[in-house]
């Protein structure tokens, strides 16, 4: 029963891993950029959450709309003005521009929050529901819940809409799709603006389990590559099952070896799997 | 198209670099205790930008993980000399050797399975925090409650068992830097330099000119992570302290990286232009941050600063110097 | 009360005759002011403790002025990172500052030792746990803080302390410990001493974690499957909310958690966030001296400067580091480092602001006489309810549930 109970838990925080490193994989697996800044755009969504509970005492779950547009049109903003022009540069190039911006945010909410955690208090912030034997921590639920309707949400929008299916001819050829007259450049800002969402969107459903400082950025940037080259860069359901695994693996390994191995132990999984199957488990070839 | 090294220095250049040398031998004879701890810190950012250019700028394999050899050179020749008194010079070949299989393993690893590029970048980012969090459990070194070495007699430099002054490792570190400028410009001149860039501009063609590129990557590999090692011997006996989480850090990796970059990756003089400018904009900024009171200034302008230079100089700024100070090579 | 009165005439008197002096013109026959150099980690990822010491040293730049102390402070900021620690002590002391003061962590305060050795400029340490610092045989560093040992072993003897005051005797503990350099020597001192300290409990699990972690859910749930009295946690301040946090919704309620000397569960962040289920919660550690006048004067300032903060050891033990420099100072008369250090030596320091006999330094420049407290969270607030000498009010333990509050 303990066991099952880790397993859950491991199971629903991996889902919001998965949302977070669902935005890093759709944005390297069209525009072909691998987002170093990832961690930190989610935390500045964490920030704005925060802000509008601690101001107008809303819910993060209420305000997750609110945030998730404003993430995609910082993202749309920054692939249109800055990004997209380094597309065809050579990855340390690309790799430092986002250090840059990186530095830059963290930086700013240094300046503006100072660095102590925030946190927003929920009045169920500490319920659990009690089924049998199994504890489930509520905000889990509801946080692993939004994650799932979050990436359903993305896999309906590649799916069956027009952008989306232009997103995705253009991720297979991209020459082809200028050719019949796509505007690559539009395609690539909406792509971008999507990967921010996803992790505006994560960063909401995150505040409801974890305290906001301006630097734990880069452990979750970290965490989203680990995530992403499980599940295969570029894949959408490898980064939901990436997430689902790196939650669950950290949960058992944590509980049967010791804890503090545990994110030893992802990192050895991430080399096993790139070594084995470099593509990630889900990712094409 | 990259400008490959001259085979001979021109008049012009020789009288740069000769000048450069002088100036760099005099300067701490000049500049008080507080300047030449500065320098320290550009020598070292220095050096480290070298030996990572060789395996990223003329090898063209983006390494993000290069604090993992600057700590297997550090605690290998550290843990040697407290365990068993080992000279810390002899300390520092272990640790090259140590460092130098662990490179030319994971390249090896990596380059045999196909891994490349972003997914190499990674990989290298996966072992250098893998290798930390061992380290935080590695009980012989001190794992977290880190690994002293003993700081009497700092009094009088000893270059032998490497104590001494901050003036002391500056000139040590001018050394190291010099010969690794002056091997690159060996090792680009030859056969393995011009098979390097080949690799870098593209590895298909290399592959179809008969050369053999796994070696060649994990060549680079090894030599990078070697010399790498090397500075962090020296690190260590410097700092005299080691924790695993500030030795191998992930920041660490991406300092390493930043200057090259800055001062043009892939060229024999970038990774010092960029180590005195970075470092040098740092100080500037941590001593106006501290004027204003306001934590956190400095990283915003240091960003910025990152951000204006790949916006307007993204191939880096000693290849726009060099044409400035009219120190092009020849039609190469 | 006394000693209220006495300091306050000397204030008033000092701040008066400069008055006058000023007013006839004549040239002040007081000493110059010496410089001191304070160096705190206010960015990078320790800012939140180091903005936390700050505040002293703010506190200090205009109370020991105000106490007749000739002093000016010039501070930095290390950013968190032990080679800036190094470049900014030689900048300091290029500068012209004549004594340091820092720099919370263990590693930074080691690199500004070996500058300050370097020069002959003594260095007095306000918080760092670690104590191979003390073991190196510097002459011009002294630190007033204990070691991560002397942590240990006082506050294993203060479970006595508390379990004699309040009949209770757990028989077993479970000790979640985080794995950095303070939690693991601290950990080494545990298991080094529990043989010895008589405690009515022995520890049936020890659950080390990830300093970085954001989840600490499995940690807890391990600490729980454990099935032990007590809960021993040796933190820092983000983890321990993570654990405290985790606790309520898996409705784990041991007789209580008690840390035995760590940060975390007396910071104003661990209170604000948690609110009523902070209550209660166990650190014994040095703590400010409700029975000591300086302290109390030192609380108040403290409290007009910055509401809604908690005055902790932070702020105590970086506001005592400069009450050193200043007494060393004043007794030696001069700027000479050889003086001062002297005089830092001869420290005898009797009206502290935290609780503990007089501040000295033995012969390897460590104060041993730093005995911690028990300190509880009562109504949000931090209070030393042991030793009894000094409690404001007396402990509660076992602690009532989580779902006993109101």
């Amino acid at each position: 029963m303990l066991y099952l109970n880790i397993i859950v838990s491991g199971l629903l925080t991996g889902a919001v891993y998965g949302l977070m490193a669902l935005g890093l994989s759709v944005i390297f697996g069209v525009i072909r950029i691998v987002n170093f800044a990832h961690g930190e755009m989610m935390v500045l969504a964490m920030y704005g959450a925060y802000v509008v509970n601690a101001r107008l005492g809303l819910d993060p779950l209420l305000v997750l709309p609110l945030v998730t547009l404003a993430l995609f049109g910082l993202g749309y903003a920054l692939q249109r003005l800055l990004i997209n022009r380094y597309i065809a540069r050579p990855d340390h190039e690309q790799f430092l521009l986002l250090l840059a911006l990186a530095t830059i945010i963290t930086a700013s909410l240094l300046m503006g929050f100072g660095p102590d955690a925030r946190n927003v208090q929920l009045d169920y912030g500490y319920d659990s529901y009690q089924i049998g034997a199994i504890l489930l921590d509520k905000v889990r639920v509801f946080a692993a819940g939004g994650a799932v309707l979050g990436a359903a949400a993305l896999w309906s929008f590649f799916r069956f809409s027009r952008t989306g299916k232009a997103i995705r001819a253009c991720a297979d050829n991209q020459v082809g799709a200028q050719v019949v007259g796509l505007d690559v450049k539009r395609l690539y800002a909406v792509t971008f603006g999507l990967g921010a969402a996803c992790v505006g969107a994560a960063g909401c459903l995150l505040l409801l389990l974890v305290d906001v400082q301006p630097y734990i950025a880069t452990d979750y940037t970290l965490l989203a590559f680990i995530i992403v080259i499980l599940g295969g860069l570029g894949s959408m359901p490898g980064a939901l099952l990436g997430g689902i695994l790196v939650g669950v693996s950290e949960a058992l390994a944590g509980f049967l070896v010791e804890p503090s191995l545990k994110s030893a132990f992802s990192f050895g999984l991430l080399i096993l799997v790139l070594l084995v199957r470099p593509q990630g488990l889900l990712g094409r070839a | 198209m990259r400008a490959m090294a001259a085979r001979d220095l021109s008049p012009r250049r020789a009288a740069a670099l000769g000048l450069f040398v002088a100036v760099m031998l005099l300067l701490p004879l000049l500049v008080n205790a507080y300047i030449v701890s500065v320098l320290v810190v550009v020598l070292f950012s220095a050096y480290f930008g070298q030996s990572w250019n060789i395996m990223t700028g003329f090898a063209g394999q983006l390494s993000l993980g290069h604090a993992l050899y600057v700590g297997l050179g550090a605690y290998t020749s550290a843990a040697l000399f407290v365990h068993f008194g080992l000279l810390p010079w002899l300390g520092m070949l272990a640790g090259m050797a140590v460092a130098a299989l662990a490179g030319g393993a994971i390249a090896a690893l990596s380059f045999r399975f196909r891994v490349g590029g972003v997914y190499f970048a990674l990989l290298t980012i996966a072992f250098a925090e893998f290798t930390r969090i061992l380290f935080d459990h590695f009980g012989w070194v001190g794992a977290t409650e880190g690994l002293f070495l003993p700081v009497a007699n700092l009094a009088h430099d000893d270059p032998l068992r490497l104590r001494g002054s901050p003036r002391m490792f500056y000139y040590l570190l001018l050394a190291l830097s010099l010969a690794a400028l002056a091997l690159s410009h060996h090792l680009l001149n030859r056969r393995v330099g011009y098979y390097w860039q080949a690799i870098r501009e593209d590895e298909e063609a290399a592959r179809a000119l008969g050369i053999d590129v796994f070696r060649y990557k994990v060549a680079a590999m090894a030599l990078s992570a070697a010399m790498t090692a090397l500075g962090g011997g020296v690190l260590a006996f410097y700092d005299n302290n080691l924790y695993p989480d500030t030795v191998f850090a992930m920041s660490r990796s991406i300092e390493i990286i930043t200057a090259p970059i800055i001062g043009g990756l892939g060229t024999l003089f970038g990774p010092v232009l960029g180590a005195v400018l970075l470092t040098g904009l740092g100080e500037i900024m941590t001593n106006l941050s501290n004027a204003a009171e306001i934590s956190g200034l400095k990283q915003w302008f240091y960003g910025a600063a990152l951000l204006a230079i790949v916006a307007l100089q993204p191939s880096g700024l000693w290849p726009w110097l060099r044409r400035r100070l009219g120190l092009e090579e020849g039609r190469r | 009360m006394r000693h209220t009165l006495t300091r306050r005439d000397f204030g008033l008197g000092a701040t008066a005759s400069g008055a006058l002096l000023a007013g006839t013109g004549r040239a002040r026959a007081a000493i110059r002011p010496i410089k001191l150099g304070s160096l705190l980690p206010r960015s990078g990822y320790e800012a939140p403790i180091g903005q936390s010491c700050q505040r002293a040293v703010e506190l200090a730049k205009k109370m020991l002025p105000e106490m007749g102390h000739a002093i000016e402070i010039v501070d930095v900021d290390t950013e968190s990172k032990p080679e800036v620690a190094r470049t900014q002590a030689e900048k300091l002391i290029r500068e012209g500052v004549e004594m340091l003061v820092g720099a919370f962590d263990s590693g930074q305060s080691f690199a500004i030792a070996q500058v300050a050795e370097q020069h002959g400029i003594p260095f007095v340490i306000n918080i760092a746990a670690d104590p191979a610092i003390t073991e190196q045989g510097f002459k011009y560093v002294f630190r007033n803080f204990p070691t991560s040992v002397m942590l240990g072993t006082q506050g294993l003897a203060r479970f006595n302390d508390l379990f004699t005051a309040t009949g209770a005797s757990p028989k077993t503990a479970v000790l979640m410990v985080v794995n950095d350099t303070f939690g693991q020597t601290m950990l080494r001192g545990i298991h080094a001493l529990m043989p010895k300290a008589n405690l009515p409990f022995e520890i049936v699990d020890t659950i080390s974690y990830d300093p970085q972690a954001k989840d600490l859910s499995i940690e807890v749930a391990k600490a729980k499957a454990a099935k032990a009295d007590l809960l021993m946690a040796v933190t820092r301040l983000t983890d321990v909310i993570l654990i405290v946090r985790e606790m309520v919704k898996q409705r784990y309620e041991p007789m209580g958690i008690i840390s035995p000397g760590s940060p975390g569960m007396y910071q104003t962040q661990f209170v604000k966030v948690l609110g009523k289920y902070a209550d209660y919660a166990i650190t014994n550690i040095p703590w400010l001296d409700p029975k000591q006048a300086f302290a109390h004067r030192f609380e108040a300032a403290f409290n007009q400067a910055y509401p809604g903060e908690v005055c902790t050891l932070d702020a105590g033990f970086t506001f005592e580091g400069f009450v050193i420099c200043a007494d060393a100072y004043k007794r030696a008369g001069s700027t000479r480092p050889q003086a001062l250090v002297e005089a830092l030596k001869a420290t005898n320091i009797k009206e502290r602001v935290m609780i503990g006999g007089p501040i000295t330094f033995d012969a390897k420049g460590q104060n041993v006489n730093l005995p911690s407290a028990v300190v509880q969270i009562r109504g949000g607030k931090p209070i030393v309810v042991l030793p009894a000498e000094n409690a404001e009010l007396a402990p509660i333990f076992p602690v009532p549930g989580w779902s006993q509050r109101g």
